[in-house]
């Protein structure tokens, strides 16, 4: 058997994951943080705030609920279940931030907690605001600015 | 001429080493598998009063040490070799349990292989000579292995049905020219094996090959077969490495089924305790071996086990280049009776 036969080989004796299970179960955990981010919204609404200050506002104590989950060991747990429905919601990208941040405390403040923290987001940050640029770029080109 | 050599990696020892005592610390999950009454230390918490878990993987593998001293009835003036080894970056863990111990120290890196690779050279010293008691050691700790080879253990991603986790553990073993057994007879020293699997998550699909080839030349070498053994058990080769090991092993035309197990295996309950594929990292050889297989041999149960240990010798940096996971593995004859 040579190297490519070997991987091949080695591929089928990996058992399948489960992907039907996986996508009810993303579906229903990203699904469940999106209402739970509607009730806020709404409530927030009903103190009086205005269209801006309450997606704002929503965003905060998402963030908030996220890194709080996070510290007190609950997000990981939420993350197996619901895979990708647990991570793309910005309460994900809140673990992502705090995870390595917590882990690396002990490395100090300055080369553990801040240099480690973008770890895991940094590429969505970098690519997230690289693409944000190239498409403010082209409504420029195409509307003239209008 | 090397007179104890026989066949290609093989070496037969002349006058073989007696194990004097053996000792395990365990974390809390290991303390809950189906091994639990085999290890000596269970911890509560795997911080164990340190203020990091490097630290406390230091504590572990020191205090691992110190009992199999001490169940050897010796003290740690009486060795005059440590060999040990573990994952972290420059085996960080062994230096420093080293220089709390104060014995002569050769540090090894075989990653997961290191309980064999550790148990190969003590017993080729006292074999030869230089030596007339060694202590051979190993440890690994989840989280500290997760944090330089994976994640954040509080982020929060998902793990594939092909990755194993990692012991939280340490075991050692104190061998002597002189005891009343189980000795160790013969040592096959394995070459690195390298299918070109890159998958960090398929460990078990990477070494199975090592495995195999070690195995395999220990039966050319010494002319045993899989009848021979009570007992045949690599180190970490989990579900999907023993699938492709017995199922090549026979192609080979060696029928393993009867005599075959892995410490990984054995070592969870893989349902009940949700570790996926089984148990990995240099603790899970070490405290299967150090725990169930030398109790299990003193109460007769097991006569002549092969301990084949096995190690990804991958490096975090070179995955994220895209190259493959080089691999091997050491095996290790343990007799109860020498001829």
């Amino acid at each position: 058997m040579n190297n490519k036969e070997y991987q091949k080989y080695a591929e089928r004796k990996i058992p399948k994951p489960t992907y039907f299970k996986n996508i009810l179960y993303a579906f229903v955990v990203g699904g469940a943080i999106c209402v739970f981010g509607q009730i806020i919204r709404n409530m927030l609404f009903k103190f009086g705030l205005d269209e801006n200050s309450v997606t704002i506002a929503t965003s905060i104590i998402l963030v908030f609920v996220g890194s709080f989950l996070t510290g007190i060991g609950i997000y990981d747990k939420i993350g197996k279940i619901g895979g990708a429905g647990a991570a793309i919601p910005i309460t994900g990208f809140a673990n992502s931030i705090v995870s390595p941040a917590m882990e690396y405390k002990r490395e100090g403040f300055i080369f553990g907690v801040a240099a480690r923290m973008f770890s895991i987001a940094g590429p969505v940050l970098v690519y997230g605001v690289g693409s944000s640029v190239i498409v403010g770029i082209l409504y420029l080109i195409f509307t003239k600015g209008r | 001429m090397a007179e104890k050599r026989i066949g290609l990696q093989t070496v037969k020892l002349s006058n073989p080493p007696s194990i004097l005592g053996t000792a395990t610390v365990v974390g809390p999950k290991e303390g809950e598998g189906p091994l639990k009454d085999y290890f000596d230390i269970i911890l509560e918490d795997d911080m164990w009063g340190q203020e990091s878990f490097e630290k406390s993987e230091v504590k572990i593998q020191e205090e691992a040490i110190k009992q199999a001293i001490f169940n050897a009835n010796l003290s740690s003036k009486d060795i005059e070799y440590l060999f040990s080894g573990d994952l972290l970056n420059q085996i960080i863990t062994s230096s420093f349990t080293a220089r709390q111990l104060n014995i002569p120290y050769f540090g090894l890196y075989g990653a997961c292989s290191t309980m064999t690779e550790s148990l190969s050279l003590g017993a080729m010293i006292i074999d030869g000579g230089f030596a007339d008691k060694v202590v051979c050691a190993t440890s690994s700790h989840f989280s500290s292995a997760e944090r330089q080879f994976r994640f954040p253990l509080e982020y929060g991603s998902q793990r594939p049905f092909s990755a194993q986790w990692t012991v939280t553990g340490a075991g050692a073993t104190v061998l002597a020219s002189s005891g009343n057994g189980p000795y160790i007879t013969y040592i096959t020293t394995g070459k690195v094996v390298d299918f070109g699997i890159k998958d960090a998550n398929n460990m078990g699909g990477a070494m199975a090959p090592a495995a195999i080839d070690t195995i395999s030349q220990h039966f050319k070498d010494t002319g045993y077969s899989p009848d021979d053994y009570d007992l045949i058990i690599t180190g970490d080769l989990g579900l999907v490495g023993k699938r492709i090991l017995l199922d090549l092993m026979k192609k080979e035309g060696y029928d393993l089924s009867k005599v075959y197990s892995d410490c990984g295996i054995k070592i969870f309950d893989g349902v009940e305790q949700d570790t996926h594929a089984g148990g990995s990292g240099c603790g899970c050889a070490a405290v299967v071996f150090n725990g169930y297989i030398y109790k299990e041999m003193l109460k007769k149960n097991l006569n002549k086990v092969l301990l084949v240990a096995t190690g990804a010798l991958h490096s975090p940096i070179i995955t994220l280049q895209g190259e493959s996971i080089p691999c091997i593995a050491h095996a290790v004859t343990i007799d109860n009776l020498i001829d």
